[in-house]
Formats: structure tokens, sequence, C-alpha cells
């Protein structure tokens, strides 16, 4: 990674030595960034002045910088794709990209990298779109610093704030996306990275991996989407210290796993969520360290679930902790902090000595019949939910937390 | 003064009073006798509005007291049992009678009659029996109303809280008062009334003076005149 | 001289020794003594405010019921003589009745609120986020006070042995904190093919109990409700119609029997 990082960096410094800079404003010689990019040579760095700019089909097809000063506006006025680099080693930088076309047949993007290595997006700002930045059978870019605010209210005619499809190997870090579709979305995408980004308001997911492997998101905030997060069909991700939050509604959760194995999920914090946690058909996943807070469900199990591990996490106030659709049950629970164990700790080993059952059965009944949610908290609920844990007999009778802490948890 | 017209009341199946017709006049003690459950203390009951009639109509000094309770500022009561909150003192709860009636000086000197001094800062919880019952002739009479209705006022009395409360009663009766009594005391009743009434199976049986009753029964003495009047409606 | 006492007054001043009675007598105490314990215990045990008001909210809920509607009963009865005493007086009945009633719910309140707010001010409640949390649970425990007490007095006007009256308070109690929701579980399951969302909320409004619990759901339990797919239920929870409606329909629940009470009162033979 390193390595990369240093021969880019080698090959800019030296290349702009050499390179020349090509002014591009309203009242140059030069005052389309087409024209710009016509005149410009290999490794040129393009000056874009602030100004209004109306251009769409801007092909980069050789490796310059365009960096633009002080916003200027690039305007595709909803005719089509504004900018598409088919180059390697392109950088473009501070621009303002508003207007992109809008189709059923094409997905039109702000900004798509095609078949390119080593590019640089940053410092953009891209209003009124349908795809935002769209990064196809491309590997070893970086997408930094940008603002991606779309005005998406339904999926079907809305695109992705940024979208890989066929990419290695991107680095998606302190973006900003909203009001789009998925705010950044992964389709056959290996190696990637994804920082830092606070992905909010989008109208199906803040994150969607379809088909991807071994890509990594830590340290970015889920909010208020459709639904925060969704992995389907994809191995070995992994996922730390993410904040899934106020996913709130009938289908929403702040993470969906999907089909997927072999996962590492760490550190996160899932609060106030309709579901934190929604896992279909899962295998080998840990959970560890995670805090679920305030959720209506902390995790809700769905289908075939083996071999996951979750230890030491925070359970706290959720309407419910746990929910199975089935009485079979693979998964391992231990040593987690649930705020609605109520046994004792009389050895003072901070472990309490009677097991913790996080299955209930009125999440059993409100499965079957929802309505009976009305009924939560109810003494004639809280009183077959207890003859429920005395003799189980719709829940799974060794889901337990045989070692259940007494103390929340801190790391 | 008092006018009772077809009076009739039923509790559940119990037809306590059947069509009563009563007047009592102004000035002088009146005593409402009867055998138990008769329904003396209904007829009572009636004209402080506390039992509702099913039937016939009452008129306090010319007011009709149906959904009315402002009459009862000239009527003064004493009820048969007397049971207060048990955690006031005597005193406050002389003081909290007054505030929500009116205020008066009476209770002073009427507490000196019955000796109560001691007790004023005791709570009711505490007392015995016959002081609870002083406590309760100083609650009725202190308001000096124009009617006195006393439910069986001499009972738990001692010797000389009687004497007193026969002293009282005869010097209210002096100012001009009606006073209405029930007692099962009869030599009580025979020496301070000035009239019967008395009530048989829910109906005014007999009303007029002692004399009168004892000529028509054809007794020498007051109680045998009661007695032959029940033996004879047993009979 | 004709002295008008007028309403209100009377009332109040009934109010006022009612008030003063009961903050005498032993049960007062006792009753503040259990919310103050009650509310140390929670707090020593869990060391976190915003959990010890969860629990407190399952338990209020449950308990201000129970001691409103035996409280009321018991005073009534208690109180029985005096009240007569009272009503031979130039007094309204249903100035007595509506200020006896008050008298209780007012020192009950008092003792909910004191017994309860001791501990928590002490532990830093003012600073914490959980205070309005609390002040929900202190609303809603004065809102069951009034209802349960005023049930308590309708039952205790109908019936004159003791027995019955304190026999009809523990099954009202227990129907309307237990029965009520388990009749109401399997009306749901049995018609789980219909659509259930108005008659599950129009269920709960049945139940002043039920009512309070909705008022906490909303402050507790919001990311699991709005995880219902009816629109009705939609618009109940997600906005602040469902606060409203919980609130004017505990106003009904006190002035439905507050209103029997006058009447009754005003009917009765004492």
């Amino acid at each position: 990674m390193k390595q990369v990082i240093t021969v880019l960096l080698f090959v800019f410094v030296t290349n702009a030595n050499l390179a020349q800079s090509i002014e591009v404003c309203k009242t140059c010689p030069i005052s389309t960034l087409k024209d710009g990019i016509a005149q410009a040579k290999d490794f040129d760095t393009i000056i874009v002045k602030k100004g209004l700019y109306k251009e769409y089909n801007i092909s980069v097809n050789k490796p310059v910088k365009i960096i633009g000063i002080d916003y200027p506006v690039i305007d595709g006025e909803l005719k089509g794709e504004i900018i598409t680099v088919i180059s390697d080693n392109v950088t473009i930088d501070g621009l303002n990209i508003i207007n992109v076309g809008n189709s059923y047949i094409e997905d039109y993007a702000a900004l798509r990298i095609k078949n390119s290595k080593h590019f640089l997006i940053q410092n953009l700002i891209l209003e009124k779109l349908f795809f935002g930045i769209y990064i196809e059978k491309s590997r070893d870019g970086k997408i930094f610093h940008n603002k991606i605010i779309g005005e998406a209210i339904e999926e079907y005619n809305s695109g992705n704030g940024i979208q890989l499809w066929y990419s290695k190997n991107i680095h998606i870090e302190h973006n900003f996306v909203q009001r789009v579709r998925d705010g950044i979305y992964l389709e056959f995408s290996d190696d990637c990275l994804i920082k830092n980004n606070v992905s909010a308001l989008n109208v199906r997911y803040g994150l969607h991996f379809m088909f991807s492997n071994d890509d990594t998101y830590e340290d970015n905030i889920f909010e208020n989407n459709g639904a925060g997060v969704a992995v389907m069909f994809s191995r070995r991700i992994k996922m730390y210290r993410n904040i899934f939050k106020e996913n709130w509604g009938t289908a929403s959760y702040g993470l969906l796993l999907k089909e997927i194995n072999d996962g590492q999920i760490e550190g996160n914090t899932f609060s106030n969520n309709t579901i934190g946690i929604n896992v279909e058909g899962s295998n080998r996943i840990n959970y560890k360290n995670n805090t679920f807070e305030n959720n209506g469900w902390a995790i809700k199990v769905k289908g075939a679930c083996y071999a996951n591990i979750f230890t030491e996490n925070n359970f706290l106030y959720n309407s419910f902790d746990i929910a199975y659709n089935s009485k079979v049950n693979d998964n391992e629970f231990d040593k987690n902090y649930w705020s609605s164990y109520t046994g004792y700790d009389l050895d003072k080993n901070g472990i309490g000595d009677i097991p913790y059952r996080p299955v209930k059965l009125f999440s059993y009944i409100v499965n079957r019949t929802p309505e009976t949610i009305i009924l939560l908290r109810s003494m004639f609920i809280d009183i077959i939910d207890f003859s429920e844990k005395v003799s189980p007999v719709f829940t799974p009778d060794d889901l337990l937390d045989n070692n259940p802490k007494m103390q929340r948890l801190t790391w | 003064m008092v006018i009772i017209e077809n009076l009739h009341k039923k509790f559940g199946k119990n037809q306590v009073l059947k069509g009563v017709d009563l007047t009592i006049s102004e000035g002088g003690i009146f005593a409402v006798l009867g055998p138990n459950g008769s329904g003396k203390t209904t007829l009572i009951k009636a004209v402080l509005g506390m039992v509702i009639p099913n039937k016939g109509q009452i008129t306090v000094l010319a007011e009709n007291i149906k959904k009315n309770s402002t009459y009862r500022h000239k009527i003064d009561y004493l009820p048969q049992i007397a049971n207060f909150p048990s955690n006031l003192k005597v005193k406050e709860l002389i003081k909290m009678i007054k505030d929500l009636r009116k205020p008066t000086h009476d209770d002073q000197r009427l507490i000196k009659l019955f000796r109560l001094e001691p007790f004023l800062n005791k709570k009711l919880g505490q007392l015995s029996g016959g002081t609870k019952q002083k406590v309760n002739l100083v609650l009725t009479f202190m308001f000096n109303s124009p009617i006195v209705i006393l439910d069986e006022p001499t009972s738990g009395l001692d010797p000389i809280s009687m004497l007193r409360l026969k002293d009282l009663i005869k010097a209210e009766k002096a100012k001009g008062k009606t006073i209405l009594i029930t007692s099962h005391i009869m030599s009580f009743v025979e020496e301070i009334s000035d009239e019967i009434v008395f009530i048989l199976e829910g109906k005014i049986y007999f009303k007029g003076s002692i004399q009168k009753l004892k000529t028509k029964t054809n007794q020498p003495d007051f109680e045998h005149a009661i007695a032959s009047i029940l033996s004879d409606n047993h009979a | 001289m004709r002295l008008r006492q007028y309403y209100p007054i009377t009332m109040l001043k009934i109010l006022k020794y009612s008030f003063y009675d009961l903050m005498r007598s032993r049960w007062s105490y006792v009753y503040f003594a259990f919310y103050l314990l009650l509310g140390t215990v929670l707090l020593f045990l869990n060391n976190d405010l915003s959990k010890a008001v969860i629990t407190l909210m399952n338990v209020i809920i449950v308990l201000v019921p129970l001691i409103g509607t035996i409280f009321g009963v018991m005073y009534y009865y208690n109180s029985k003589e005096f009240t007569e005493l009272l009503l031979a007086q130039p007094l309204k009945r249903s100035s007595i009745f509506l200020g006896q009633y008050l008298g209780v719910v007012l020192s009950l309140t008092m003792s909910l609120i004191l017994g309860l707010g001791i501990p928590f001010v002490f532990y830093g409640l003012f600073e914490s986020s959980a205070i309005w949390d609390f002040s929900l649970l202190l609303i809603t425990g004065a809102f069951l006070t009034l209802i349960f007490t005023a049930l308590a007095f309708n039952i205790a006007l109908s019936n004159e042995n003791k027995i019955k009256g304190f026999g009809y308070a523990i099954l009202l109690w227990l129907f309307l904190a237990v029965i009520y929701d388990g009749l109401f579980l399997m009306t749901l399951i049995m018609f789980e093919d219909y659509p259930l969302d108005k008659v599950s909320l129009f269920g709960t409004m049945l139940n002043p109990i039920d009512l309070s619990r909705t008022l906490i759901l909303l402050k507790l339990d919001i990311s699991a409700l709005l995880g219902y797919t009816g629109a009705v239920f939609k618009q109940f929870f997600g906005t602040s119609f469902g606060l409203i409606v919980s609130f004017v329909m505990l106003t009904v629940w006190v002035v439905m029997p507050v209103l029997r009470i006058v009447f009754k009162s005003k009917n009765k033979d004492f």
C-alpha cells in the first residue's frame, strides 16, 4: 500500500516539474473545460477558475490534473453524463458538478472512472445528480473529502452516491453522502477500504455490498437511512467501529447481513434502530465489543445461521434483545452484558450466577401477530415471559448466555 | 316549621316509610319514638336531606328541601354514632366545623359546660365513647339554629353530663327553638318532651302529648302506654 | 342571616381537611416510605438513572393503580361517619365527595412524588437526561392515582358492604392490570388474519393502565413500535398524535368516574 503511494507521489512530483499549467476561465483564451483538456498534454495541470461552465460529456482521456479554484460549477444541464475519465493517473479536485441527466436506460454519473488506475478524486461537491461518482472496472484509486447531496425520494428513479463496479483496492474516506439511493454501493468490488464517511438520509442503504469480498469499513456513521448497511452475498467483510443509528421503519435496520460468511463485526454502535442487525443465512461471523442501545430488536435472526459467536457485547435497553424465528440454535452467546438481566452475583466475580436467556416468548408472539407489540411491557406479558423462561416451549432452550456480565463492558 | 307530606322511602325491597304526614310547629320538644326498624332515623335523615325520598315532599321553614343544601344552616344535628377523623384533635375538629359552617363563640361556653378543656388537644381517636358524645354535643349546639335534631343524644353519657344535657335542651327550648329527639330512654323522653310522635311500620301512629297518649292507651304511666301500643300491634 | 357557601370554596376546605387528616395517618407514611425505599434501592442496585427510571415505569403502572384503589376504598369506608356529619351540615354533597376524593389523590400523589423524587434528586436527576422520562413517570403516576381513586370511590359509593367493596376494588385492579391484557392478547391472536391495528389501539384506549403503558412505550420503545406496518399505528406512534390522544383519553378516564361520583352521591341515601 505504502509503496503504491510513494510511487504515485514520485510520479506526480516529477511530472509536475515537467508539466505545464493550463488556465481555464470565462474570459481566458481557453474558456471551457473540454477545450482545456484538448489543449493539455500528459501530466499537465488544468486550473479551472471560479465560474459557471455549461458542459457535459467531458472526456478525460489523458493523465491530467483538473483543479478547481473556488469551486467552479460544471453544469450538465440535465443532458447526460458530465465527466468521464478513461485514462490512468487522473486527479479531479475542487469542482462543483451539478445537473446530471436522468435516464432509465443509462446510468449517467456526475463523474465516471472507467478502466483506470491510480486516480484521485477529492473535494468535489455533487448536487442535483443521478449517479454521483461511478467507478467502473478500475483499481487503486482514492475518493476523499467529497460531498454528495442528492434529492432522491423514490428508489426506482434515483442513483447511488458512490458506486463501485468490478473495482479493486479503492479507498473511500471522509465523504459525506446524503439523499441518494445507496450512499455507497459496492458490486463485485474487493479489497476496498471505506473509512470515516457519513452517509445519511438515503432512500435505500447508507452502504451496500453485493458479491464483494475482503472489504473493510470502519469509523463511518450511518444515520437515518432507509436501512443503514446491507451486506449481501459477500465474504470476509470487516466492520469496525461504525455507528448505525435511527434507522426507523417497517423493514429498517442498522445492518442487514444476508448470505454472508466469515465476517468480523467489532466495536460498532447500534442505537435507536428498529432492528439493530438483521441476520439471514450468515455463518461464522464474530460479533465482539458492539453496543446495542435502545433498538426495537438488537438482533433478529432469520433462517439458518451457523457458528456465529457473540461475545462481550453490550445490550442496553432494547425492547427485544434477540429474536429467533426458529427453535434451533447453533450460535454462541457468551460474556455479554444484558441490561435486562435480573440475576445475581453471589461470588462477586462480575459474572451473573444464573444464565441469561435473551429470547423472550413475547418476541415469538410479536413475530406471529405483529399488532400484539402494543402489549409490550404489560404485566401479563411479563408473566408469560417468565413462565417461558422457566421452561422454554417456543424458544430455543439452549440459547443461553452462561456468563452474563454484571457491569456494562468497556473497552 | 317542618312539614312532611306523603313521604315514601324504600331501601331495596324494604318499604321503610309508607306515606308519612307530619307537621311540626314552631317551638317545643318533639320526641320521635318507635320500635327498632320503624323508620325513625330514616325520617330524621330525610328531613336532613341525607336520605332521598322516593315520593313526597318536605318543607323546612317554608323552603322545599329537594336539591337544596342551604336550608341546613337552620338545623343543628346530632348524629347517632359519632365517629370523627381519628387523626384530628378536638380543637381542630371544632375549628373545622366552624370554618365549614359559620363563625360562632358559643363553643367556649359548651366546652366549659361539658368539662372538655382537658381533651382539646387530644386526638379524636384517643377519646372514650362518652367524651366523643360530648364533643358531638358541642358541635351540635354551638350554632344556635332554630331547629335542633338529636338522634340518641344520651348514649354513652354519665349521669352528671346527662343532667347538664337536660338543662341545655330546656334552655334551648326556652329560646323558642324546635327540638326533635329520638331516644330509647323513656324516662328521659317523658321528662323533657312536649309532644310524642310515634312511628309504627312506616306510618305516624300517634302524635300528641304524653297525657293524650296515656288517655288513648288507657295506661297509668308512659312506659306502659308505649308497651301497650307495641303489644297491641304485634298481637 | 343567610350564609351562602360557594361551592369551590367548600370543596377546597374539605380537600384541605381530608388532606390534613391523611397526612397524619400512618398509611401515608407507609406509602411514602415505600416509594422512598423503592427509589433508593433501584438506584443503589442499578447505579444508572435511566435504567432505574425504566424499572420504575414498569412498577408504577401496576402499583399506583393498586394502591390508589385500596387506599380510596379504605378512606371512604373509614370516614363514613365523618362524611355523615358533613352531610348534615349546609354543604353540597358533590363538594363533600369531590373534596375528599381530591384530598386522597393529593396525599397519594405527594407521597409518590416526594418518595421517588427525593432519592432521584439526590442522585443527580436535574443534571441527567432522564429528567423528562422521570417527569413523564410522575405525570402518569398522578393520572393513574386520579383515575383509580375515582374508580375506588365509585365502588365504595355503590357498595355499603365494606368487604364486598374491597373485593370489587381488588378485582377491578386485577382485571385491568393483568386479565384484560390476557384477553386482549388472545383476541389479537385469534383474529390475526384480519387487520388489527385499529382494534389494538382501541383496546388500549379502554384500559387506563394500558393507556399509561402506551405513553411509556412512546418514550422507550418507539424503535420497536415503528417496526410494525400498519398505517394507523404509524400515525399514532410516529407523530405527536399518539401522545395527545393518550393524554386526552387519560383525562376522559378521570372525568368519567368523577362525574359518576357527583351523580351517585347526589342520589344516594346515607
